[in-house]
């Protein structure tokens, strides 16, 4: 049997996991985004064992809408992505200083 | 019979997320997230989500990951220079997501939730209970998420849209506009 305890749990150890990504790919956008993703699907889960333990749809309305905008946001981050190579040639977030940040 | 399941979509799940994070090709990550989101969706059919669990395949695997596809190939993308350095940052960024385990396992086992949860009848449509939710009490949000969708589509078209300076374009209005005087020339031969 499984409660809800362990759907949080393999949502935290997902949610780690994408932050420890983080961390050891800072230089390559791509898996950056990938990463974001992991941790956006992370929470998704939570959401839906919540919905299904207390038996509230919101929960599943919730995950809709965060895929609408995670989807959204895939579209810029890897439109940003391209027109950064087109006038850098590089996906390198260290490249990435025109701003001195 | 269903915490086999759980286990088997979970174990699967974490080892793509492995996967994903420490490939040495972006494309192994790519295929890894997708073998992620795989297990994701078994298990959100598995908590009466069917829905969402079709929804994670067709949009997610099939429209988002085939865009990181198409980018990470378009790219040449020199992996050698962004693998430089790759554990440098591991014992903070270890630390820091060990500590966010710990609190988030503790907290989740502190036997403050649920233990159990009957499954839905057959008879329970998850599509048209989730449609009857989004078009009545959850409309605006459903309509600002068009809205985004539509931002997004526009921006990204934007962002990447090039236009070409030695193609030769057309231009009507100047060409409608134009009169005689502009290009006939009266000279007087000798």
């Amino acid at each position: 049997m499984t409660t809800l305890a362990d759907y949080f749990t393999l949502g935290a150890i997902l949610f780690a996991i994408a932050v420890v990504g983080l961390f050891l790919n800072r230089k390559n956008l791509l898996v950056l985004l990938m990463c974001i993703e992991l941790m956006l699907v992370a929470v998704n889960l939570n959401l839906v064992a919540i919905a299904h333990f207390t038996g509230d749809l919101l929960g599943q309305v919730f995950v809709f809408f965060i895929l609408t905008v995670a989807a959204s946001e895939v579209a810029i981050g890897l439109g940003l992505i391209v027109a950064l190579y087109r006038t850098r040639r590089s996906v390198e977030v260290e490249d990435i200083n025109t701003l001195q940040g | 019979m269903e915490r086999l399941f759980f286990d088997l979509f979970g174990a699967a799940s974490v080892v793509a997320a492995l996967g994903v994070v420490l490939a040495r090709n972006t494309m192994y990550s790519v295929l890894w997230l997708i073998f992620c989101f795989f297990n994701l969706a078994g298990l959100f059919v598995l908590l009466d989500a069917e829905f969402l669990g079709i929804i994670l395949i067709l949009v997610y695997v099939g429209a988002v990951m085939v865009l990181f596809m198409f980018v990470v190939m378009m790219l040449e993308v020199d992996v050698a220079s962004l693998r430089e350095g790759f554990l440098r940052y591991l014992p903070l960024g270890g630390a820091l997501a060990l500590a966010l385990l710990v609190e988030m396992v503790l907290a989740a086992r502190a036997g403050l939730f649920a233990k159990h949860a009957e499954h839905l009848g057959r008879e329970v449509n998850n599509t048209a209970e989730i449609g009857k939710l989004l078009y009545t009490k959850y409309l605006l949000g459903f309509e600002i998420a068009a809205v985004i969708l539509l931002v997004a589509l526009v921006g990204a078209i934007v962002l990447v849209i090039r236009a070409r300076k030695d193609a030769k374009y057309q231009n009507i209005a100047r060409q409608v506009r134009v009169r005689k005087e502009d290009r006939l020339q009266k000279v007087r031969l000798p």
